[in-house]
Order: structure tokens, then C-alpha cells, then sequence
């Protein structure tokens, strides 16, 4: 057997993984990177959850790609979440395809890939996984854990499941449970794939085509969602694609769908279409006040200690400010520390990547003051 | 904890009537002044509530927690008397709705303290008599139409509405700007202070 490419570790072999959906995974193979050093107290690891599509690759190239890291703008040696100075970690979320168990893996029983028979999963389960790998890393409470857009659904997974475990939390542009809307967009990218004749009931792995036209259209639609229809008209208006006038037929003569194309298809490359399946299902599954009979405040009533900050952005219509502020009002009602700010951006959903100096200013504040109680709380 | 000296004199004034080690929350809170002399000298549990994002970025930077809010939309999410203290400084003129807030506030806080620009005092009666246009004065420094404050009220219109809605007034405090306390009762201090206090209990 060929060597993982991935830096990994196997979990949960002797004690299975129970999952929200009743079934049982063991083992699980959790691929992660870390970045600096974990100190001798402790008291320096943070945690980095990614988002739907991302990876543990936060501040080190894309194997695949090439790219630097989807967060390497501020973490780093010297940057605002400073590897010299913090143990940062970030791992391929249960059910990717980065090296991480998921639907591609192989079934113990079978030696087959997984595909459908892979079962269901949410977020929580997710962070049960990374709750273990923080452990076998040696972190026994975190400095902080915090993510962006299904990073930070991740982050309240954390909130509500392993409060314990927490110094502080930071979500960025998130929501506590999915909306009709987001369920509805998940649905026809699902529903893209799943009409791909390569999908096959998700055994295509043997097969020489993939769905990657399905898929691609999957990402085309998701990625208009992450954007703004300001930043479309900004980046792109009515712009024609190398050409002087419109060409009376389907190619691509607007930028805007050369764009979209060249998006779907290089996101084939990199992701595995039963993943893109089973990670929009988690995240719709999300509802975590529907666990408390629609009171979110109750599922924070255990994280009182935990100082937490909410980020949200003007322009983004997929996680709008309302659900963040929702978050933040239950945070509150339970009593736990939190700071928020509706930070002003034109670039939609995708802000929290980009460069948005206000967004930094808060971090770079909220982790200074962790850092230093953190510390006066494990002197004392 | 070491005392810091350097707080806006005004804000003493507040600060001197927050009991140790209670809830306090600070709706408009700017950057943190009066809240992070509260955490550090009485060891308050305190939140505030900033519009400008400035704002709640040094409030973060200093530890605070800060929400981003105003105190016309943002109160209601609040459990009743979830707080010891609610402070609502300079900003009751500011809002759209000051008796909703008001009663809100109290509705949050077990006791509230409100301060207010004197639109009473001398200085801006005159202003207004001689000049004949809204007044601007060294602490209504802004003219009509750049103003934030939409509700100007003085301290005898404010004693009105608290008797109206049945509101204890436990204390009172007209000042200066300069944070100097003025001697005096709600009549002349209605003529002679740039601001008050009132301490409020339902």
C-alpha cells in the first residue's frame, strides 16, 4: 500500500466513533498540521476549524495546488496568529478528502471505497473528532478555537460539547443552525452531482470519470453565494471575455462565466464529489437551538468561562449578519462573554479570507487579551 | 489592582456609584474608558454596547466585552434585570425612541443611571434667545443639522418623564463638563449645569 501523502494519525480504534446518526466509524484517520511549538504549559495551542471546502493546509502549501495556504495571510511566523508564538492546528474535517476518513476511504469490512454506505455525519461529529486528535496532540485545554463560515458552526460545536476544553472562541460569518436558503443552495449542488451519469450512487471510484461535471456546477452555484452582487459587478460588470462583442450563441462570453467555469473546474481536482455530498448534508443537519427546544441560549450554558468574539459582514448574504447576531444575543442570555462587531465589506460571504483590516484589528485584539488571561489563569 | 487616576471626571461620577464585583453593562460605551476602570478597580463583570466599530476595537483590545449595537434595536434581547447596573451616558438624546429605552433599560437593569447634556442651562437659553438659531455650545458643539442628538431634553423634562412612569430617582448629580459637581436642586441646576446624573430604580 502506497504511503499517505497526508500527515495523519488513526483514531478511535479500540473505542469507536459514535456519531449523531447512530452508526459507529472506527478507525478514524485524522490528517492534520500543526505549526510552532506546543509550550510547556500548554498554554499556547489554537485550534483552526475550515470551512466546507477547505483544508488542514491553513498556512503551508496545497499539496495538490500549489497554492499557500487558504489562511496563510495571517497565520505564520510573525503574522497576526503568530506560529512562533502559538501552536496552531488545523485538520481535514471528518467526511474530506484531504486524508481525513470520508466517504473515499476504504470500508475496514470491504477494503472498498466507502461511497454511500459511508455514513451520515454532522458537525458535532466532526468536533468529536478533533476533540480527539487535540488530545493525542497533548493540548489539554485550548488557548482558542476559531473558524470561519462552517468553521465557526464548528467553533459552536465546541461551545456547546466541549465548553471544558475552551480559553476562548472566535466565529466568523456563521450560523447556528442552516436556513431554508442554505439547505435550498446545498440541495441543488447536491442535486448537480447526483445527475452526473459518473456519479454512479457515488461508486465511481474504480470508474475512469468522475462527476466532475456535476460537481463543477455544485461549486459554480455555491461560489455565487460567497460572493456579493456588488463584488460581481465591481469585478466583473457586463465585461466581455476576450472578445469585442457578444457572439450570439453559448460559449463563455461574459467574464463572469469564464470566471464561474474556471472555478468549477479546478475545484474537481482538488475535492471528491461524495465528500461535497456529505459535508453539505452535516451542515444542514445543523440546527443546534432545535436541540434545546429553539432556546440557543441554553446550549452556552455551560461555556460561561469561554470568552467569545462573533464577527459578521454587511455583504454577506449567505450567513447575514441576523444569524451571527442570533448567536451572539444567546451568548449573552447564557451569560458568556462576547464581543461582536458587522464588519463593512463589499466582497459577500468570502470576506472573512480576504484582506479586511477591521477583521484583523478585532482578532489581533481578542487574541492579545486570551493570550494574557489565559495565562494569569493557569499562574493562578 | 492599582487605581487608575486618569478617567474622565464625569465618568468618575458614574464609577463612584458602581458597587464592587456586580453586573454592569455600559450602552455606548466609546472605547472602554469607564468599563475597563470598572473590571479593573471594582472587578465588575461588565458588557458594553458600541456603535462604531473603533470603538469595539479597542474595547476588544482591551479585554472588554463589546457588542456592536445601538440602544434603539439592541436591548430587547436582553433577560429582564440580568444586569446589577445599566449605564446609558450621553446617549438618551441620541436615540429615536428615549422612553422605550429608558423603560427598557430598566427592564434589564436592577438600577440604571442615565446622564444627560443640560439643554436647560443658561449658556444655551441664551444662545437661542439672542442668536435665534438652535444654540451650539462648548458641550453642544455640533450645529442642527450634523448633530447626533435628536432628542434634546433638559434635566426638568427628564424629572418629568421619570415621575410620569413611576421611576424611584435614588440619586442626583448635576455637574460640569469638568466632571465638578454642582450643589443644587433639579431648579437651578436646570439653569446652571452642563449635564446630570440620575440614579434610577423602577
Amino acid at each position: 500500500m502506497q504511503a499517505s501523502p497526508f500527515n495523519s494519525i488513526r483514531l478511535f480504534e479500540s473505542t469507536p466513533l459514535q456519531l449523531d446518526g447512530g452508526a459507529q466509524l472506527s478507525p478514524v484517520d485524522v490528517a492534520y498540521e500543526t505549526y510552532g511549538a506546543l509550550a510547556a504549559d500548554g498554554g499556547n495551542a489554537i485550534l483552526i476549524c475550515h470551512a466546507l471546502t477547505g483544508d488542514q493546509y491553513v498556512a503551508s502549501p496545497h499539496p495538490t495546488t500549489g497554492k499557500p495556504g487558504w489562511w496563510s495571510r495571517i497565520v505564520g511566523p510573525g503574522k497576526l496568529i503568530d506560529t512562533d508564538k502559538y501552536f496552531v492546528i488545523c485538520s481535514n474535517v471528518l467526511g474530506s478528502c484531504l486524508g481525513t476518513t470520508g466517504p473515499a476511504s476504504l470500508e475496514p469490512e470491504t477494503g472498498e471505497p466507502w461511497g454511500t454506505r459511508f455514513p451520515v455525519i454532522t458537525i458535532r461529529d466532526m468536533v468529536r473528532v478533533q476533540n480527539e486528535l487535540i488530545g493525542e496532540l497533548g493540548v489539554k485545554k485550548l488557548l482558542m478555537v476559531l473558524g470561519g463560515s462552517m468553521g465557526g458552526m464548528q467553533v459552536l460545536e465546541w461551545l456547546t460539547t466541549f465548553p471544558e476544553k475552551l480559553h476562548s472562541a472566535c466565529v466568523i460569518a456563521s450560523a447556528a443552525k442552516h436556513t431554508a436558503q442554505n439547505i435550498a443552495f446545498h440541495e441543488v449542488g447536491r442535486q448537480a452531482v447526483m445527475a452526473d451519469p459518473n456519479w454512479q450512487q457515488g461508486r465511481y471510484y474504480d470508474a475512469e470519470m468522475a462527476p466532475s461535471k456535476g460537481l463543477a456546477v455544485a461549486r459554480m452555484t455555491a461560489h455565487i453565494t460567497y460572493l456579493s452582487e456588488d463584488a460581481l459587478t465591481q469585478k466583473f460588470g457586463r465585461n466581455l471575455q476576450e472578445r469585442e462583442a457578444v457572439t450570439f450563441g453559448f460559449d463563455a462570453d461574459f467574464q463572469v462565466e469564464s470566471y464561474l467555469r474556471h472555478q468549477g473546474s479546478t475545484f474537481v481536482d482538488r475535492f471528491d464529489a461524495n465528500s461535497y455530498l456529505y459535508i453539505t448534508r452535516a451542515m444542514d443537519y445543523l440546527d443546534i437551538p432545535g436541540r434545546h427546544e429553539g432556546r440557543l441560549a441554553d446550549a452556552f450554558l455551560h461555556a460561561r468561562h469561554v470568552r467569545c468574539c462573533v464577527i459578521s459582514f454587511t455583504s454577506d448574504w449567505l450567513y447575514p449578519t441576523i444569524e451571527n447576531k442570533r448567536v451572539v444575543h444567546a451568548l449573552n442570555a447564557a451569560g458568556v462573554p462576547v464581543s461582536f462587531a458587522e464588519i463593512e465589506t463589499s466582497f459577500g460571504h468570502d470576506s472573512f479570507l480576504l484582506d479586511v483590516p477591521e477583521m484583523d484589528r478585532m482578532l489581533e485584539g481578542f487574541l492579545a487579551t486570551a493570550a494574557e488571561t489565559f495565562e494569569l489563569e493557569q499562574r493562578a | 489592582m492599582t487605581l487608575n487616576p486618569n478617567i474622565r471626571p464625569d465618568l468618575k461620577l458614574i464609577a463612584d456609584l458602581i458597587e464592587p464585583n456586580t453586573r454592569v453593562l455600559d450602552i455606548g460605551c466609546a472605547d472602554g474608558e469607564l468599563l475597563a476602570f470598572l473590571v479593573a478597580n471594582k472587578h465588575v463583570d461588565g458588557r458594553g454596547i458600541e456603535i462604531s466599530q473603533d470603538g469595539v476595537n479597542q474595547c476588544v483590545a482591551r479585554g472588554l466585552s463589546v457588542i456592536q449595537g445601538n440602544a434603539d434595536n439592541d436591548l430587547a434581547e436582553y433577560p429582564d434585570q440580568s444586569f446589577d447596573m445599566v449605564v446609558l451616558s450621553r446617549t438618551l438624546q441620541a436615540v429615536h425612541q428615549p422612553r422605550n429605552v429608558l423603560l427598557e433599560l430598566l427592564r434589564i437593569g436592577k438600577r440604571v443611571i442615565v446622564t444627560i447634556p443640560n439643554f436647560g442651562q443658561w449658556h444655551v437659553r441664551l444662545n437661542l434667545l439672542t442668536r435665534g438659531r438652535m444654540p451650539v455650545t462648548k458641550a453642544l458643539n455640533r450645529t442642527w443639522y450634523n448633530t447626533d442628538n435628536i432628542h434634546f431634553c433638559t434635566i426638568l423634562d427628564l424629572h418629568d418623564l421619570i415621575e410620569a412612569e413611576g421611576i424611584r430617582l435614588l440619586d442626583f448629580v448635576p455637574h460640569q463638563k469638568s466632571g465638578m459637581r454642582l450643589n443644587m436642586g433639579l431648579s437651578r441646576a436646570n439653569l446652571f449645569a452642563d449635564q446630570a446624573l440620575f440614579l434610577l430604580e423602577k
